[in-house]
């Protein structure tokens, strides 16, 4: 006897606990397995594209905190640089090099929170999240130094940084520097050789290096599929090229390989803090500017390698005191892309465990 | 070991011969049901409140597992915070979905709970303490335990949500799977025992079974865990995956009945761990009631423990796990003990330890071997995607 069954779609989103905010999956469902499945985006949109038109250059970067907001900073980084290409102007030494502090420290954040809400998402009990949001929280503390703010920090100018560092900011860097590695390596412990991770992630939702760069994936996503473009190397802003580092690249492509290239740049990232503070010489944070940004009628766009991938903000300027245009090119929402391609013929706790894997933020995907 | 079983319990003995004593015989009947309502009360009343601290041990346990405080602010160390949380709980609007089928989505609260209370009549908590010393009392517990999947389906089934069915299938097919394993690592015992009373299986042990049957021991564990939904067997109502699977549409106090439920099922699956492997109440340092309540909560700390340390399998691992290497391991186990049991029919004490000599042995080389066969792995499920749109 054959029973008749026919598929079931499923709301997943837009307020379930594990899609990161308030995205939306249109899934359907044999069983427990995935047929099709249709993100529908938007619950988040604040017109942040159409409020930068109606903004001074300066009053753009509070509304760049709340992009991505777990990684304001670096959203602070992209849009400054633009707005400098823009108007030619050279930021101090120093200046960069604190960006470069609080953009890797940033990035930090970012991993650490993505591997906390993956785990969250493979049904850990919190754990690992919250061994991670401890760290996250030191890091924070050290922004709230740097400029008085947590998580919509607005620290970074157009020509440098808000102000220069207070004096507790290096001591308790160098701590950070020295005991971060040590809980890398508690929470990796919990993670990385775990059975029941392993069987989990690895093969799963695999994406091939050509299905990456056809789909344009950015960041730790492209990597791990083996993908050598990191556009700190590729094309280095602020002070990166004084400095070196490695590129950690994953092998398959799979949801191990993503989450393992992350645990890795977090720790090229803390290298990279700790040769900017042996680098770093005082003199200007800040280069002297006019209080009213009037850039000529042209435009720019400048890259970053955000936590996420590229991130860029292209700036239109008709001469005005406002852009004429702002287009944010956001890389959760462009790897959100290959969503169905990961999640198609997988069982729905697969799925979930690659949507974790993608670390995206809807704050960025809607603007 | 010619302990004289005793006749019946010591609280109801005391009620009713106090009763029976002002009245008169011909109060035999009253004397008989106050004694009989009073067990009850005490069972039932101190098993509840125990589950209800059991919520505030774990969450203290778990947050300090996960370098947090857990609840500290109401009470003492944060103990009126499941109080706190009851009494939120009680005020909470009873929200029952549009297309719910009411009546099954009402009862299927009580018969998450019922069971796990029933069960409790043949568990001796302490010498000479136990509402009833059935002989089938393991068959009974093990048929009681089985009940509260048939909640799961229930709540599921009648919420009118697709998440919850979800979470309610899972279940079911966890119940097939998992309840073969653990009623073969309970067979082993009573095969030891040669007594299905769970005070009789106390009495059998001169050694704790733990170190009889290592094996046992590890089904039971791994099995008893996936029957109780947690980690890493909690699909049913996985987080992540379905919201809260067939506790998605439940708010108020049957949300809060469920979840009751759930930490008491933690104690009387720890009760049940205890009476069947660790000697009951025996070998007692302390009263016998608090001995047996302190193996109790190490259990209930140990199963907090892998609650904050493991995340969570996919279903079909879970099946296969249970098919491919506990089923076999637990037959495994039944054939070693049936034969030890031949040779040796009374075993004494070191009779015992010379069957649990050879049960190592057999653990230690069977358990790396199956391991080595039966690698759990995440293929695709091979599906070709048609155009559903």
């Amino acid at each position: 006897m054959t029973l008749h069954t026919e598929p079931v779609t499923v709301n997943i989103g837009p307020h379930h606990p594990s899609t990161h905010g308030v995205f939306r999956m249109r899934v359907t469902f044999d069983g427990e397995n995935i047929l099709d499945v249709e993100p529908v985006i938007g619950y988040l949109h604040r017109g942040t594209e159409k409020l930068a038109e109606e903004r001074q250059y300066t009053q753009v970067i509070t509304l760049t905190d709340r992009l991505d907001y777990v990684a304001s900073m670096t959203n602070n980084q992209a849009y400054v640089l633009s707005c400098e290409r823009l108007l030619g102007i050279d930021p101090p030494v120093r200046g960069m090099y604190l960006r470069v502090i609080a953009a890797e420290l940033q990035r930090i954040v970012s991993h650490l929170v993505a591997t906390g809400f993956f785990m969250q998402d493979l049904g850990a009990f919190a754990t690992p999240l919250m061994y991670a949001m401890r760290e996250r929280e030191r890091i924070l503390d050290l922004f709230e130094m740097l400029c008085g703010a947590r998580i919509t920090v607005s620290y970074m100018r157009i020509g440098g940084v808000f102000q220069d560092t207070p004096e507790e900011f290096w001591p308790a860097l160098g701590r950070l520097l020295e005991e971060l590695p040590g809980y890398v390596d508690e929470l990796e412990g919990l993670i990385s050789a775990n059975e029941i991770v392993l069987t989990r992630t690895k093969g799963v939702s695999i994406i091939p290096a050509e299905l990456a760069i056809n789909a344009s994936l950015t960041g730790p996503m492209l990597r791990a599929s083996g993908v050598a473009w990191d556009l700190r190397k590729a094309a280095p802003y602020d002070v990166y090229d004084r400095l070196s580092f490695e590129m950690p690249l994953g092998e398959h492509g799979d949801n191990y390989d993503r989450y393992l290239v992350r645990i890795r740049e977090i720790r090229e990232s803390i290298k990279l803090v700790q040769q900017c503070v042996e680098q770093i010489e005082p003199g200007a944070v800040r280069a002297t500017t006019a209080m009213l940004f009037r850039p000529p009628p042209g435009e720019a766009y400048v890259p970053i390698e955000a936590p996420k991938g590229e991130l860029g903000f292209y700036l239109v300027s008709d001469g005005s005191i406002a852009p004429y245009r702002m287009h944010i090119r956001a890389p959760s929402f462009v790897n959100l892309s290959v969503l169905r391609e990961m999640m198609v013929g997988w069982k729905l706790a697969d799925a979930i465990v690659s949507l974790g894997s993608i670390d995206f933020n809807m704050g960025e995907v809607d603007r | 070991m010619e302990t004289q079983l005793p006749e019946r319990n010591v609280l109801y003995g005391w009620v009713y011969d106090a009763v029976k004593d002002r009245l008169g015989d011909d109060w035999a009947w009253l004397a008989y049901a106050l004694g009989a309502i009073t067990v009850i009360m005490v069972a039932v009343n101190a098993f509840l409140l125990l589950g209800t601290l059991f919520t505030w041990i774990e969450r203290k346990l778990v947050g300090r597992f996960q370098a947090r405080v857990g609840p500290n602010r109401a009470g003492p160390f944060g103990l009126l915070q499941p109080i706190a949380d009851a009494v939120k709980l009680l005020f909470k609007e009873d929200i029952i979905p549009r297309r719910a089928d009411r009546l099954v989505f009402n009862v299927a609260p009580i018969v998450m709970l019922a069971p796990s209370l029933m069960a409790l009549a043949v568990i001796p908590f302490g010498d000479r303490t136990f509402v009833a010393d059935l002989n089938v009392a393991v068959l009974y517990v093990v048929a009681m335990s089985g009940l509260a999947s048939l909640a799961v389906l229930m709540a599921g089934y009648s919420s009118a949500n697709k998440l919850a069915l979800f979470g309610s299938m899972r279940a079911v097919a966890m119940l097939v799977s998992y309840e073969i394993p653990l009623v073969m690592s309970i067979l082993g015992v009573t095969i030891l025992a040669g007594s299905m009373s769970m005070v009789a299986i106390v009495e059998a042990q001169t050694i704790p079974y733990i170190l009889v049957s290592p094996i046992g021991v590890l089904v039971f564990l791994v099995a008893i865990s996936a029957e109780l939904n947690r980690p890493p067997f909690d699909v049913t109502e996985a987080e992540s995956e379905l919201v809260a699977g067939y506790l998605t549409e439940y708010s108020g106090m049957k949300f809060g009945v469920f979840y009751l439920a759930e930490f008491a099922n933690v104690l009387l699956a720890g009760a049940i761990f205890t009476v069947l492997f660790l000697d009951g109440w025996e070998w007692a340092i302390l009263p016998s009631h608090v001995w047996f309540l302190l193996k109790v909560m190490t259990f209930a700390f140990m199963a907090s423990w892998v609650r904050a340390t493991v995340p969570r399998l996919r279903l079909d691992q879970i099946l296969e796990f249970a098919w491919k290497f506990l089923f076999p391991l637990s037959l495994l186990n039944v054939i070693l003990l049936a034969a030890e049991v031949i040779i040796w029919p009374e075993p004494s004490a070191g009779d015992l330890l010379l069957m649990a000599a050879i049960n190592w042995i057999g653990a230690i080389a069977a358990i790396p071997v199956m391991a080595r066969i039966v690698s759990l792995s995440s293929k695709p499920v091979g599906l070709i995607a048609p155009e559903v749109r």
